[in-house]
């Protein structure tokens, strides 16, 4: 009870800072997942037109996901360093995005290997070229399936950026190391409940959007 | 229009042995005409109707539209020819009912009210009403309903080839007579050259300008839906036509042909019977109509009244139980002839006018007759 109270009282007079935190942490969670749509997306795509290379890019986004997140940091960092930003946001948005990589990659790959063969077959047979078919036909018809892959970047970066902090890049990590350096109590317990708030409040904000987004006559 | 020449399908099989889908066929299907593609489940209609279109690219052999080779031309322009009906429907879930209709017109450019005008008119035409469904998405459809739209979006864009994968397969027996008869009157307006897939034989009697009997891959007979009734080339095309294929042959006349082939013989009101009985001697007949000035049919005399009998036709007139219109086919005769326990009636034209008659022996007499040269 007291340990409420005092967390609820850090929290009141530092709700700026915190909120700021949050947001920081959101913008390194965003960009990182957003550019993993723009490169995963397409890949999924051209992955199914060229099945042979399906087994390898899969198999690598996979490994990548194997590797355990501090690990990754810090391999960012000799890595980055050669361009002068060994620390910092660079680093931190390019583990996540690699992070994002497969749930992404993975969920286009298998939304469009699941369109059923007639109506495949039907884009095919009544003449639309294959960029039509992605279009007007396949695309839309993969929404939801490729956006269950984003909530899951998503959420799984939202818990992976909270470590990014060790390396400098901000974001609500930044309240759990200090809570863990300085012994506070306060300041950890206020980190870890706003990641999973965060976690928790943009997987509903994107399942809402996926159902607008979702093309009516497959909605459930 | 279309021909097919040697054309061959290999399938590999799980013991790597090569397995012949589509054997050596051979089809030549002229402009403006149906050709119905029959046989079995796996005898290769399909993989046939889809190398036409190069779903299915060919192991060997050629296909030629209009006399140009397919296999030169870019697969999507080639395939923007053909109005193509898949076994599957395949509408696509995403769009309305009547998005799914336009979409080649839609690719094609044509402007919105021209699309709507177009699905509507479609709508019209497989008995769908286009207020109640124009807006609503596939799975809110019954099954039977889907496929009638995967038809007429392969009509949409109005293309001069149509391939047909049994587009009525799924349509209850009621509305697919409906719907069938509905393409026969678009056949007659437009003449479109169509290969038509069909296990179903009635329907190939029905549709088919000439009909290509399917066994294992390869063609056993192609020819006219009655020749092949009459003539089935084996045991195979016999029994998968059907025992009574003779019965059948009867879908495919109409009592005008058979009227046609007699002379027309009538009697007056005013005739006397002696008239009457010697026309009858004549021709050896047991009866003869009696018609009015304007040849519409009053009833008709027996022979044996008009044998023994004085004064004029009309004291011994009987009456007419039931016609038949020229164009009603002979089995709908033949049923109505059972039905009022008749062994002939007479057959009238659109105007009610007396043209001839039906009975059993003209019918037996014309189905055995040989009409091949018409
Ligand atoms: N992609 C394929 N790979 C291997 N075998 C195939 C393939 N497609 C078809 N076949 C085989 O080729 C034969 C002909 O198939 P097809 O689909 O043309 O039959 P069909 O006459 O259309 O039958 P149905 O009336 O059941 O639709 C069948 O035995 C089928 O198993
Ligand atoms: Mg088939």
């Amino acid at each position: 009870m007291e340990t409420l109270k005092q967390v609820l009282g850090y929290i009141g007079h530092n709700m700026p800072y915190i909120l700021g935190l949050a947001r920081q942490h959101l913008m390194l969670v965003g960009i990182a997942v957003g550019l993993a749509v723009l490169i995963g997306v397409p890949l999924g795509m051209m992955i199914i037109r060229f099945r042979t290379l399906a087994t390898g890019v899969l198999g690598f986004a996979t490994v990548l996901l194997t590797i355990p997140a501090i690990a990754l940091f810090g391999l960012m960092i000799p890595v980055f360093s050669m361009i002068g930003q060994g620390i910092g946001a660079v680093p931190a948005i390019s583990a996540a995005f690699l992070y994002s990589l497969l749930p992404i990659v993975r969920s286009t790959y298998t939304a469009l290997t699941d369109i059923s063969p007639g109506v495949r077959e039907a884009g095919l047979g009544i003449g639309l070229s294959s960029w039509q078919r992605l279009r007007w036909v396949e695309l839309p018809l993969a929404v939801p399936v490729i956006f269950s892959g984003i909530r899951t970047a998503v959420i799984l970066n939202i818990s992976v950026m909270a470590i990014a902090s060790i390396i400098g890049a901000g974001g609500l990590g930044t309240l759990i190391l200090h809570g863990i350096s300085q012994s506070d109590i306060r300041m950890l317990l206020t980190g870890a409940v706003m990641v999973s708030l965060l976690a928790i409040g943009m997987d509903w904000v994107l399942l809402q959007l996926q159902g607008v987004l979702t093309p009516k006559g497959i909605r459930k | 229009m279309i021909e097919l020449q040697n054309l061959c399908k290999q399938f590999p099989q799980k013991d790597g042995k090569m397995f012949n889908a589509v054997d050596q066929v051979n089809l030549h299907v002229p402009k403006g005409k149906t050709c119905v593609l029959l046989g079995p489940s796996g005898c290769g209609k399909t993989t046939t109707l889809k190398m036409i279109n190069r779903l299915i690219e060919p192991s060997s052999g050629k296909v030629f539209i209009n006399g140009m080779d397919s296999s030169g031309v870019d697969r999507v322009t080639l395939r923007r020819q053909f109005g193509y009906v898949i076994q599957q429907v395949g509408l696509f879930p995403n769009m309305t009912i009547e998005e799914n209709i336009t979409i080649v017109p839609r690719m094609l450019g044509w402007d919105k009210k021209k699309c709507r005008e177009r699905a509507r008119s479609l709508m019209a035409m497989v008995a769908l009403d286009a207020d109640r469904f124009l807006k609503r998405y596939p799975h809110e459809m019954s099954g039977g309903q889907q496929q009638r739209i995967g038809v007429i979006r392969a009509l949409a864009a109005d293309a001069p080839v149509l391939l047909m994968d049994e587009p009525f397969g799924a349509v209850d027996p009621i509305n697919r007579e409906q719907i069938q008869d509905e393409f026969l009157l678009m056949q007659q307006q437009l003449g479109k050259t169509v290969l038509l897939v069909s296990h179903d034989i009635d329907e190939a009697i029905k549709l088919g300008d000439m009909v290509a009997v399917f066994r294992q891959g390869r063609i056993v007979q192609c020819a006219s839906a009655d020749e092949i009734l009459a003539r089935p080339a084996d045991e195979f095309v016999a029994s998968f036509v059907g025992q009574d294929r003779s019965l059948k042959r009867l879908l495919l006349v109409q009592a005008g042909q058979v009227a046609a082939m007699q002379k027309t013989q009538t009697a007056t009101l005013s005739s006397t019977v002696a008239v009457a009985f010697a026309e009858m001697d004549d021709s050896e007949l047991l009866h003869l109509t009696v018609v009015d000035a304007n040849g519409l049919p009053l009833g008709f005399i027996k022979r044996r009244d008009a044998k023994s009998g004085k004064g004029t036709c009309k004291d011994y007139l009987q009456a007419i139980a039931v016609t038949s219109l020229e164009g009603d086919n002979l089995r709908v005769v033949l049923s109505r002839l059972y039905e009022h326990n008749l062994t002939w009636m007479p057959v009238v034209d659109g105007d009610g006018r007396y043209c001839g008659e039906v009975s059993q022996e003209y019918i037996t007499g014309y189905l055995n007759a040989d009409h091949s040269a018409s």
